[in-house]
C-alpha cells in the first residue's frame, strides 16, 4: 500500500513539480514574476478557465466530453447582461441576472446529457452541436454587437477584492474545494468515477449511471454559466464573441493534469495545478515579453510535455 | 524419438517474485501436452515465454533438436509456434476468411492488391481440414464464441503451425462445442502438430490429454502420462494439500418459496417456469445459447420481461433496472468478471461497497470508518487474499476478483444470488472456496442460482437443477436423481418454437 500510495502521490507531484520548476524559472528571469501582486494577478487571469475545467473534470472522469463550454460562457453572458438592462433595482437585476445565466449553463448541460444518455449520442457530436447552437444563439440575441451601458456596480462583481484576493480567484478555490469533496467524500463522485471506468459493470452494479452522467454535465453547464457571469463582469458588457475557443483551454488544464480521456482516471486537484501550470506559463511569458504567436507554440508544447510525462505513471 | 520442443531449466524473475525456477518442458510430435497449475504457479509466464511475448532470464528452447532463439512473437511464428490467447486476437470487422489468411493473404496483379477469391478458398480448405464449417463473409464479431475459437485455430494452422498453445480454451464453450475443439485438436495431432493445452478443467484434460506436467509456485512438481494418473493425485500436486473432496457438504431442506417464475418470457426466452425456495442451490444448466444468462437478466432487470409473472415473496415484481432488482433483493455475478463486474481501476474497497453506498453514507458524506469497517468484516469473513483494501482489484487473482463481487452483493443484503459460471477461469483451491461459500449462504436463507457450463460443478453443488433449452426450461431435476446424461440430455432435447410469445 505503501508503496502504490507513493507512487500515485508522486504522480500528482510530477505536475506540481512542473509548475514549481516552471515558476522557479520565471521568478529568476522576471522580477516581478513573484510578487504577490502578480501571483493574484495569475489566479485572477485563470480562474475563468479553471472554474470551467473544474466541471470538465467530471464529465472527462465519465469518459465523456464537453465542447459547448465556450459558446455557454458567451450565451449565458449576453442574457445576464441584457437582463441588467431591465429597469429593476441593480440587486434584484443581478438576482435575475445571474439566476437566468445559471438555468441557461444548467440546462444546456442537462440537454446534452439527455441527448448522450436516452439517444444514446457520443459526448463530442452532442456537445460539438450545442457548441455551434449557442454560440449562434448568442450572436442571433445580439445581432452581433455587444452588450454595453450596464450598471456601473456589474464590474465590481469580478472587480472586486476581498483582503486583496480578487473574487473570481475566490469562486475558484471555494468550486475546486466543493469538487474535490464532492469528487473524494461522496457517493456521486464515487459513481462518476465507476461510470468512465466501466458504465456497463457500474450500471449492473445498481449504479443509475443516466443520472451520474446527466449531472456532470448540468454540472459543467453550470459552472460555465458562473465564469460566463464573471468574464461579462470584467469585461463589463456581453459579448458574443466571448468565450471562443475556452472549450480547448479547459480540456487542456484537464488533461495536462492528469486526467485521462478514457474516463475512470484522474483528479480535480490535478486539473487545478494543470490550469495554474498554463496560466503561469502565459503569465510568465507575457512578463517576459514572448509574442502571442510564439506562447501559443510554448503552450502547445507544454500540453503535450505533461501528457508524454503522464505515460510513465 | 526425438521431441519436437524442449524447454530446459527456464527461469524467469519479476521483482520479488521467482515466477519461473528452472522449470523442464518438452512435447512430442502429435502430443497432447496439458500444463496444470493453480494461477500464479507459472504456466502463462512459461507459454508467453515460448511464444515469444517474455523473454527468459536463463534457460534454453530447442525446437527439432537445435537450439532457437525466441526473442519476439514474430520470431515465435516464423517458428511454427502458434498461442491461442483466453481473449481472442482476431478483428471483428473482418471476416472468417480475411481473418485466417491476416498477415499472409494471397496477393494479385504482382503483389500489389489482395486476392479475394484465393483467400477464401484457402481458409476454406484450412477450416475443411478441421471438419468445421464457418460462414466465411460475415465479419466475425457476430460468430459464435465457439466458432471464433476454430478460426483462431485455422489461422494458426494456416502458418504451418508445429506448436500450439491453447490457453484456456473451453472457459466459454459449452459440452457440444468441446466435443468439437477435441475433435479438432484430434485433427492437429494427425498433423503431427505439439498442443499444448492449459486447462482447469480436469475432466478435459484426461479425455484430450496425453501427458501432464503441473506447475506449482514457478517449479515443476512433475509430468505423468494421462493414463496413469488419478485426480486426486493431480489435485494434490497443484495445491499440494488434499482436498478433503471437491464439493462441500452440508444440506438442509430448502425452506419456503422464495422466487417464482410464471412463464417468463423476453427476448430468447419463452414459457420459463421455475421455483426457487430459501436455502436452495438451484442449478440452471444447458447449452451455450440456451437462454440461460437471459434468464438470469430479466430476473435482474437488464432484459425485457415481455410475458408472464415473475413472484418474489408471493408478490408479484417487475425488475426495470439492475438498481431496482437490487433493492428487491436480486444479485446477479456475470460470467465475464472483469468487464461486468469489477471496475479494474479501483480498489478493492470501491468495489465492494459500490452497489450500497447508502449504507456507509452519512448525511451526504461516505463514512470513511463505516465503510472500512464493513470491507474489513468481509476480507476476512470471505478470506479475500489482497495486502490491503486500498489494493486495486486488477491486481488479484481471478478467485479473490469472484470473492469480492460476491462481498459487494452480501453487502446489498440480497436475499437471492445468481451466479452466472461462477467459476470460470478460477483455481481449483480456490474453486472448492467458491462452493462452500455458495453452500454457507444457502445455508443461511438464501436462494442461490448457479448457472454453470461444467456439468460436474452442476451435479455436486445444486440441491436441484433446471435444464434450459432452446430458450425454455425444459425439465428440472433432484439432487439424487441428476446425472450428467440426464442433464445432458434435457439440454439438447428439441423444443417447439411455435409457443415463442414473441
Amino acid at each position: 500500500m505503501a508503496r502504490r500510495k507513493r507512487f500515485a502521490l508522486l504522480a500528482e507531484f510530477g505536475v506540481l513539480l512542473a509548475l514549481v520548476a516552471e515558476g522557479a524559472i520565471f521568478a529568476a528571469l522576471s522580477p516581478y514574476f513573484f510578487t504577490p501582486e502578480n501571483i493574484l494577478n495569475v489566479s485572477l487571469q485563470t480562474s475563468i478557465i479553471a472554474i470551467i475545467a473544474a466541471g470538465m473534470t467530471f464529465v472527462i472522469l465519465t469518459a465523456g466530453i464537453d465542447l459547448s463550454v465556450g459558446s455557454v460562457v458567451a450565451f449565458t453572458g449576453v442574457i445576464a447582461t441584457a437582463l441588467l438592462q431591465l429597469d429593476l433595482p441593480f440587486a434584484a437585476a443581478l438576482g435575475v441576472a445571474v439566476l437566468a445565466g445559471i438555468c441557461i449553463g444548467t440546462l444546456s448541460g442537462a440537454v446534452a446529457g439527455l441527448l448522450v444518455t436516452k439517444l444514446n449520442i457520443t459526448p463530442f457530436i452532442v456537445t460539438l452541436a450545442l457548441m455551434t447552437i449557442w454560440r449562434g444563439a448568442a450572436f442571433l440575441f445580439t445581432d452581433g454587437r455587444p452588450i454595453w451601458d450596464l450598471p456601473e456596480e456589474f464590474s465590481t462583481l469580478a472587480g472586486a477584492r476581498v483582503l486583496e484576493v480578487p473574487v473570481p480567484t475566490i469562486v475558484m478555490l471555494a468550486v475546486f474545494a466543493v469538487g474535490y469533496i464532492v469528487l473524494t467524500r461522496t457517493p456521486f463522485g464515487r459513481y462518476v468515477y465507476a461510470v468512465g471506468g466501466n458504465r456497463e459493470a457500474a450500471r449492473l452494479a445498481g449504479i443509475r449511471t443516466d443520472r451520474v452522467i446527466i449531472g456532470v454535465y448540468m454540472l459543467c453547464g453550470f459552472l460555465a454559466a458562473v465564469s460566463g457571469i464573471l468574464l461579462a463582469s470584467r469585461l463589463n458588457s456581453g459579448q458574443p464573441n466571448a468565450g471562443l475557443m475556452y472549450e480547448l483551454d479547459v480540456i487542456a488544464a484537464v488533461v495536462v493534469g492528469g486526467t485521462s480521456l478514457f474516463g475512470g482516471r484522474g483528479s480535480i486537484v490535478g486539473t487545478f495545478v494543470g490550469a495554474m501550470l498554463i496560466g503561469v506559463l502565459r503569465n510568465g511569458l507575457n512578463l517576459l515579453n514572448v509574442s502571442s504567436y510564439l506562447q501559443m507554440i510554448f503552450v502547445g508544447a507544454v500540453i503535450l510535455l505533461a501528457v508524454a510525462l503522464d505515460r510513465f505513471r | 524419438m526425438l521431441p519436437l520442443l524442449e524447454m530446459r531449466s527456464i527461469r524467469k524473475e519479476y521483482p520479488g517474485v521467482l515466477a519461473l525456477d528452472g522449470v523442464d518442458f518438452e512435447v512430442f510430435p502429435g502430443e497432447v501436452h496439458c500444463l496444470l497449475g493453480e494461477n500464479g504457479a507459472g504456466k502463462s509466464t512459461l507459454m508467453k515465454i515460448l511464444a515469444g511475448a517474455l523473454a527468459a532470464d536463463a534457460g534454453s528452447i530447442l525446437l527439432e533438436g537445435s537450439e532457437v532463439a525466441i526473442d519476439s512473437p514474430t520470431a515465435a511464428q516464423a517458428l511454427g509456434i502458434g498461442m491461442i490467447y483466453q481473449d481472442f486476437k482476431l478483428v471483428p470487422e473482418l471476416s472468417a476468411a480475411e481473418n485466417i489468411m491476416l498477415g499472409h493473404e494471397p496477393r494479385s496483379a504482382g503483389g500489389y492488391f489482395l486476392d479475394r477469391h484465393a483467400t477464401g478458398v484457402k481458409a476454406a480448405s484450412v477450416l475443411k481440414d478441421l471438419g468445421e464449417e464457418i460462414p466465411m463473409n460475415v465479419p466475425v464479431r457476430s460468430l459464435s464464441l465457439a466458432r471464433r475459437q476454430f478460426v483462431e485455430i485455422a489461422k494458426a494452422l494456416s502458418r504451418e503451425v508445429k506448436i500450439l498453445i491453447l490457453d484456456e480454451p473451453s472457459v466459454s464453450l459449452t459440452s457440444h462445442e468441446l466435443a468439437n475443439l477435441f475433435e479438432a485438436v484430434r485433427k492437429l495431432k494427425a498433423f503431427g502438430v505439439g498442443v499444448v493445452y492449459i486447462s482447469h478443467r480436469l475432466e478435459e484434460i484426461f479425455e484430450i490429454g496425453d501427458r501432464i506436467t503441473v506447475l506449482r509456485d514457478g517449479k515443476k512438481v512433475g509430468t505423468a502420462g494421462v493414463s496413469g494418473a488419478k485426480k486426486a493425485d493431480l489435485i494434490r500436486w497443484m495445491v499440494g494439500r488434499e482436498l478433503s473432496g471437491e464439493y462441500p457438504r452440508r444440506r438442509k431442506d430448502a425452506g419456503d418459496e422464495l422466487l417464482r417464475l410464471e412463464h417468463v418470457a423476453g427476448g430468447i426466452v419463452h414459457g420459463a417456469d421455475l421455483v426457487l425456495s430459501k436455502g436452495e442451490v438451484l442449478g440452471l444448466g444447458g447449452l451455450a445459447g440456451a437462454g440461460r444468462t437471459e434468464l438470469a437478466r430479466i430476473i435482474f432487470g437488464t432484459g425485457p420481461l415481455e410475458g408472464g409473472r415473475i413472484l418474489f415473496d408471493g408478490e408479484e415484481i417487475r425488475p426495470r433496472s439492475p438498481r431496482s432488482a437490487i433493492d428487491m433483493g436480486i444479485g446477479y455475478l456475470s460470467e465475464d468478471r472483469n468487464s461486468e463486474g469489477l471496475l479494474l481501476q479501483m480498489s478493492v474497497r470501491e468495489n465492494m461497497t459500490l452497489s450500497s453506498m447508502n449504507a456507509v453514507t452519512k448525511g451526504l458524506f461516505i463514512d470513511k470508518k463505516l465503510e472500512r469497517g464493513a470491507c474489513d468484516r468481509f476480507i476476512r469473513q470471505l478470506s479475500i487474499k489482497t495486502p490491503d483494501m486500498e489494493r486495486k482489484v486488477d491486481e488479484l487473482s481471478g478467485g479473490n476478483r469472484q470473492k469480492v463481487i460476491l462481498a459487494r452483493w452480501l453487502m446489498t443484503n440480497s436475499r437471492v444470488l445468481i451466479f452466472d459460471e461462477p467459476t470460470a477461469g478460477i483455481d481449483v483451491g480456490v474453486k472448492f472456496e467458491i462452493y462452500s461459500l455458495i453452500d454457507t449462504l444457502a445455508a443461511g436463507g438464501m436462494g442461490v442460482i448457479v448457472i454453470s457450463s461444467d456439468l460436474n460443478e452442476l451435479l455436486g453443488i445444486s440441491d436441484r437443477i433446471a435444464v434450459m433449452s432452446g430458450g425454455t426450461i425444459t425439465g428440472v431435476l433432484r439432487r439424487g436423481e441428476a446425472t450428467q446424461e440426464r442433464v445432458m440430455e434435457l439440454a439438447m432435447s428439441e423444443v417447439q418454437t411455435g409457443s415463442r410469445t414473441r
